[in-house]
């Protein structure tokens, strides 16, 4: 009861909204193929919904594909860069800089080496997720208590069993933060890609529904990208919070995990 | 032996009741003083401390008296400035129970055994009858949260046990827990280090559970920490809290610590 009433506030909201571009579509006498109304919007997303589904299927394989391809690159990157000071100072700034490098340039680069399928769509949601995974996963595996790290050392542990006993599992919400955060961008680089050179998914979608003065069904696909990834978000909360039930609980009692 | 104002030398891991002879604690005269950025800080200075092989010593002494880096100097984790610590090895139990949240209460007391490479289920079947006999039965698999402030004290001392170490470096084992609770866990203490005798370093700055559990007290000044004052506590353990022998060492341990 207490999660219908806290959805209340933002659901009044979007329809609230809904309704101010509805009204400004149909009385302001603003051009279908400029601003279609929200009920142009869903008429598109049901007639075209096939359309949108095949579509929506690959780009999404892109997106999940991506992010697992980033999570374990990721993650191995962050474990290489915590165990060794040396490799976290050579490697560090270079990641950081790599960031700063616009993908929409990259993009079409990536299509030109890799061609037209998949490889390059994975290349660039997998370099967009990877950042996020790894700065969130080096975080956790740092966090550490290093009153732990003085237990660990008088049991005897090594660096390795340190690793795999304490880090590697306190670091495991750090990951799913991680992820949490690649999935919004994930998006945006699979839609990006697709953009620079593919003959399906959303991205493709919307570059063609534009010219060929479809803008309800540009707008429709937005619609469907963004529910995949809020799904995609709620999905990696779930599957979190089943997986590591210790880590909420601390989190609620406010104690260090 | 440990010696270690010299190169560490790497102990062969020890199993219970498979040890060598021991020589329990010897702290001389150490100073230990640490650098900051603004002041450095003097935290020991002069100090010197013995515990006997099976011997529990109790420090107590006011907070910030350097109690905790001396459990450190025992334990090996940091090294003296000047004087010498000679100890059998030892493992620290600090303040907090630092028990790993993910891990059942019964693979948190075995984690010494996996540290050492034991495979999950053997450290498991190793722990268990020190598990039980902590009055732990039947939470084998209960997460430490699930678990009271007590139970999950005494996981960590079972922890503590099960490294092996001759040495257990003490550090206010029932500092975060409620007095009765407290009062509860002192005496089963008093009553698993009968069972199985070790050499103690107990730092606290509770008087009265120094005098409970000890063999001796050992009294440190305010910073720079160093030994004022040693009481020889008698009799075996477990103790009442009302023996006149208790009480009266009370009130001359909290004399000493003015």
């Amino acid at each position: 009861m207490v999660r219908a009433r806290a959805l209340l506030a933002p659901v009044l909201i979007a329809l609230a909204l809904l309704a101010a571009w509805e009204l400004y579509a149909r009385v302001g006498g603003v051009e279908d193929l400029i601003l279609p109304a929200p009920t142009e919007v869903a008429r598109a997303l049901w007639e075209d919904r096939s359309l949108l589904w095949d579509n929506l299927r690959v780009t999404a394989g892109e997106v999940l594909l991506g992010l697992c391809v980033a999570a374990l690159a990721g993650g191995a990157l962050a474990i290489a860069l915590h165990l060794s000071s040396a490799v976290r100072r050579a490697v560090y700034p270079l990641l950081v800089a790599s960031q700063t490098v616009p993908i929409v340039i990259v993009a079409p680069l990536l299509v030109v080496w890799f061609g037209y399928d998949l490889a390059p769509k994975l290349a660039i949601v997998a370099l967009i997720c990877f950042f996020p995974i790894v700065v969130t996963m080096l975080d956790g595996l740092a966090g550490v208590d290093p009153e732990l790290h003085k237990l660990m050392r008088t049991l005897d542990a090594s660096r390795l069993r340190i690793l795999r006993l304490v880090e590697l599992p306190a670091a495991l919400p750090s990951l799913f933060s991680g992820a949490r955060i690649a999935v919004a961008v994930g998006v945006i680089g699979a839609v990006l890609a697709e953009q620079a050179g593919s003959s399906e998914g959303l991205g493709h979608l919307l570059l063609q529904a534009t010219p060929q003065l479809e803008t309800a069904r540009a707008y429709a696909a937005v619609v469907a990208l963004s529910a995949f990834a809020v799904i995609l978000f709620t999905l990696l909360t779930v599957v979190e919070r089943a997986t590591l039930p210790w880590a909420h609980r601390a989190r609620d009692r406010g104690e260090p995990s | 032996m440990r010696s270690l104002g010299e190169a560490p030398v790497e102990e062969p891991l020890r199993r219970q009741g498979a040890r060598a002879v021991e020589r329990g604690v010897r702290v001389q005269s150490v100073t230990r003083a640490f650098t900051g950025r603004r002041a450095s800080v003097v935290a020991l200075e002069g100090m010197s401390l013995r515990a006997q092989p099976h011997e529990v010593v109790a420090v107590v002494g006011p907070s910030g008296c350097g109690k905790s880096t001396l459990l450190e100097l025992v334990c090996g984790l940091q090294r003296p400035d000047a004087g010498r610590v000679e100890a059998d090895p030892a493992v620290l139990m600090p303040q907090r129970d630092l028990l790993l949240p993910w891990l059942p209460a019964l693979d948190n007391a075995a984690l010494p055994l996996r540290a050492r490479g034991t495979a999950r289920r053997e450290a498991r079947e190793l722990a268990r009858p020190h598990f039980v006999r902590a009055g732990l039965d039947g939470f084998e698999r209960s997460l430490p949260h699930e678990l009271s402030g007590g139970m999950r004290q005494r996981v960590a001392f079972v922890r503590t046990l099960l490294a092996g170490k001759p040495v257990l470096a003490l550090d206010e084992p029932f500092g975060a827990l409620d007095a009765l609770t407290r009062e509860r866990m002192q005496d089963w203490l008093a009553g698993a280090l009968e069972r199985e005798p070790r050499t103690v370093v107990l730092v606290t700055h509770d008087v009265e559970e120094a005098v409970l559990l000890a063999d001796r007290v050992v009294v440190m000044s305010s910073r720079p920490g160093r030994a004022v004052a040693s009481f020889e506590v008698g009799g075996r353990r477990p103790r009442d809290r009302t023996d006149s022998e208790v009480v009266e060492l009370r009130r001359a341990a909290t004399q000493a610590l003015r």
